[in-house]
């Protein structure tokens, strides 16, 4: 028995609304179809009432979660793909992350955004809306890039009291596998060594924490240790654990899907040189997708995004500086 | 199920007189609050713009009177007098406009942005049309955990009604078929902009048939037209027929803020009958009724101007927020705040 990523996003919102009277999913083709991934897959047989198809309305679905998040429920909304968010975006940056901090009333909504590239995607169903909505205060960013974490990490999004933006990468859905889900969950908010190494630090997460082992993998033959770091959550995200590392390695690069202009890897190298400046041997380094719109063309979309071969030849430059 | 746009006019006898007398009380605080909030603006005392409901307390009023404890009021911009008639107090209102750390928003949000939600009234963003599909969640929580008859009211202008998030609450209520009330208060401009830059519409009524569900229209001038009209459409929804839209024809007698002198406002406009005070028509239908005399009206417009002097002698006397031991954290759970900023300010 194997379970996959996408499973256990499903099983973890089966066990949250078992567990809890107050869970309820809403959003596009989520009910009796069990959503365009089948991530609520017979969630709306399973819970009468409580799984429910949406109108093609980005923006009244999260406004709708807040204001049941208010008078004491606790949504799961699901977005069809990370990149229809923006039509959403005012009630997630104003309504629900602005309500704490205004009123006292936390906001227990976890937003679900099947993130990141795929194969034959293209522009407008791969974005990676991490950086955006971690620039917002008042929201927890997850970015799991694991099956054991997209289950334990859903679970906490949904029990915390704060608007949680979950981002699960749809490249991870069906391929990646774990034996069984967890028994033990690492909390959020700690970041993770997924391999521990002497002399390089790659800082990543979600789908490129997978390129990144890779990477670390091929330069093995080469002679070098990588360390590699995922984040697990981006927002908030835990300086210390990157600090720490870059303190054995004295070298950083940090690996992100998302667009190059600010964003997760621009924050972790500024912290890290504002923090850490003094225990860097060589000018941390960076890789990220073109700043391109993400194109459709299998071979454009390859060469779009970071992948084992690019982070490999990076981690080299960054060696022999 | 498509319910068909039902015209009602005001049928005036249906009303309590107590009922009457009350709304016009409430009219009167809420322009003797504004009056004031008005003179402290000029006076430069309010950091911050002042948006005031001039012309439209009796359409205000009518919104939130009707509401029960449990129920939901989502109010906007022009709705001193219907926060009021929910339970809002004119202490709130002022410290909220003065910053006092003893106010519902202590400091963190001001004028017209204050609420509180566990009590059912909600605070609004800016973002205008944002509030409709909230109100529409708070509703929809309440259904699934079985409590029924509760009612939830929220507001609008003709400018929020060109919103996404308008049409989209809206629909969505009515999918849903949730106990909303959406109150459009047509004053006829979106802060500048004339309806015919707004909509092509021949009535803001119409967009009811569109999204199924029924309609409501009255005059916003009148205060006993829009009590009679608020009733049944609160009615309506308590009973379970789904949303209900009522559009208001009315004028805003003051500036978008305080600092907009309005010029850009036909005069015609002025002198016509969306044009009257609704408080002098109030009056007027009180006196025609025998539920008050001029003496009675002018007493109770002093009962309400004594009451907002009160009200702010407290207020002025509280200190603001203490930025050095303001609670700066944007989320509830200590663990996962991202304590990266304070340790570089440290």
């Amino acid at each position: 028995m194997s379970v996959t990523y996408l499973e256990a996003i499903r099983a973890a919102q089966e066990k949250a609304l078992a567990d809890d009277p107050r869970v309820f999913i809403y959003g596009q083709d989520v009910g009796a179809f069990g959503g365009a991934f089948k991530a609520t897959k017979n969630l709306a047989a399973e819970f009468p009432g409580r799984v429910m198809d949406a109108p093609l309305s980005e923006d009244a679905i999260v406004g709708l979660a807040v204001g049941a998040a208010i008078e004491g429920a606790r949504p799961i909304v699901e977005m069809q793909f990370a990149d229809f968010s923006t039509v959403g975006f005012n009630q997630i940056v104003n309504q629900a992350a602005t309500l704490y901090y205004r009123t006292d009333i936390p906001c227990p909504i976890v937003v679900r955004l099947p993130s990141g590239g795929t194969l034959g995607a293209g522009p407008f169903h791969s974005q990676s809306m991490e950086a955006i909505y971690s620039h917002y205060p008042g929201l927890v960013v997850m970015t799991p890039a694991t099956v054991e974490d997209a289950y334990s990490m859903m679970l906490e999004a949904v029990s915390i009291d704060d608007p949680v933006i979950f981002c699960e990468h749809k490249l991870l859905y069906y391929h990646l596998k774990a034996d069984k889900l967890p028994d033990v969950a690492q909390p959020a908010g700690k970041a993770r060594i997924a391999r521990a190494g002497r002399d390089a630090t790659v800082v990543t997460y979600s789908a490129m924490l997978h390129e990144s082992l890779q990477a670390a993998e091929d330069l093995v033959e080469e002679g070098w240790q990588i360390e590699v770091i995922d984040l697990r959550t981006v927002k908030p995200l835990d300086t210390d654990t990157i600090l720490a590392s870059v303190a054995r390695t004295g070298r950083l690069l940090v690996v992100g899907e998302a667009w190059p202009w600010g964003g997760v890897t621009a924050e972790v190298i500024s912290r890290v040189a504002t923090e850490g400046f003094g225990l860097l041997d060589a000018a941390p380094m960076r890789l990220n997708a073109k700043d391109t719109p993400v194109p459709y063309h299998p071979d454009l979309w390859a060469a779009h995004r970071p992948t084992a071969t690019t982070v490999g030849a990076r981690l080299r430059q960054l060696l022999t500086q | 199920m498509v319910t068909a746009v039902k015209e009602k006019t005001a049928a005036r006898n249906d009303l309590d007189p107590a009922l009457l007398v009350r709304a016009y009380r409430v009219m009167l605080l809420a322009r003797a609050t504004e009056d004031k909030l008005a003179s402290l603006y000029r006076a430069g005392m309010i950091k911050g713009g002042v948006f005031l409901g001039k012309g439209q307390e009796a359409l205000s009023t009518a919104s939130s009177i009707f509401l029960k404890k449990g129920d939901i009021y989502g109010p906007l911009i022009r709705d001193q007098a219907g926060r009021l008639a929910f339970g809002d107090t004119v202490l709130d209102t002022l410290r909220t406009y003065l910053g006092s750390a003893q106010g519902p928003m202590r400091g963190r949000d001001g004028n017209i942005h204050r609420g509180r939600p566990r009590e059912g009234y909600y605070a609004m963003i800016s973002h205008l049309g944002a509030l409709v599909p909230v109100v529409a969640g708070g509703l929809y929580a309440r259904r699934l955990r079985g409590e029924t008859g509760v009612v939830g009211v929220t507001s609008i202008g003709d400018g929020g009604t060109s919103t996404g998030a308008f049409h989209e609450g809206i629909n969505m209520a009515a999918v849903e078929h949730l106990p909303l009330v959406v109150v459009v208060a047509n004053n006829q401009y979106a802060y500048s902009t004339p309806n015919n830059r707004q909509f092509v519409c021949a009535d803001l009524l119409d967009k009811a048939a569109g999204y199924g569900i029924a309609g409501f229209k009255c005059d916003g001038t009148d205060p006993t037209a829009c009590l009679e009209t608020l009733r049944l459409a609160v009615q309506a929804a308590r009973e379970g027929h789904g949303p209900q839209l009522v559009v208001a024809s009315l004028l805003r007698l003051v500036g978008h803020g305080e600092h907009d002198d309005a010029g850009y406002v036909d005069p015609d406009l002025r002198k016509a009958n969306v044009g009257r005070d609704c408080l002098e028509v109030g009056a007027r239908q009180l006196i025609e009724a025998d539920l008050a005399t001029d003496g009675e009206i002018a007493t109770w417009t002093k009962e309400a101007q004594a009451e907002v002097e009160a009200a702010l002698n407290k207020a002025q006397r509280e200190k603001g927020p203490d930025p050095t031991s303001e609670d700066w954290q944007a989320i509830s759970t200590e663990r996962l705040v991202d304590g990266h900023y304070d340790a570089e300010e440290e």
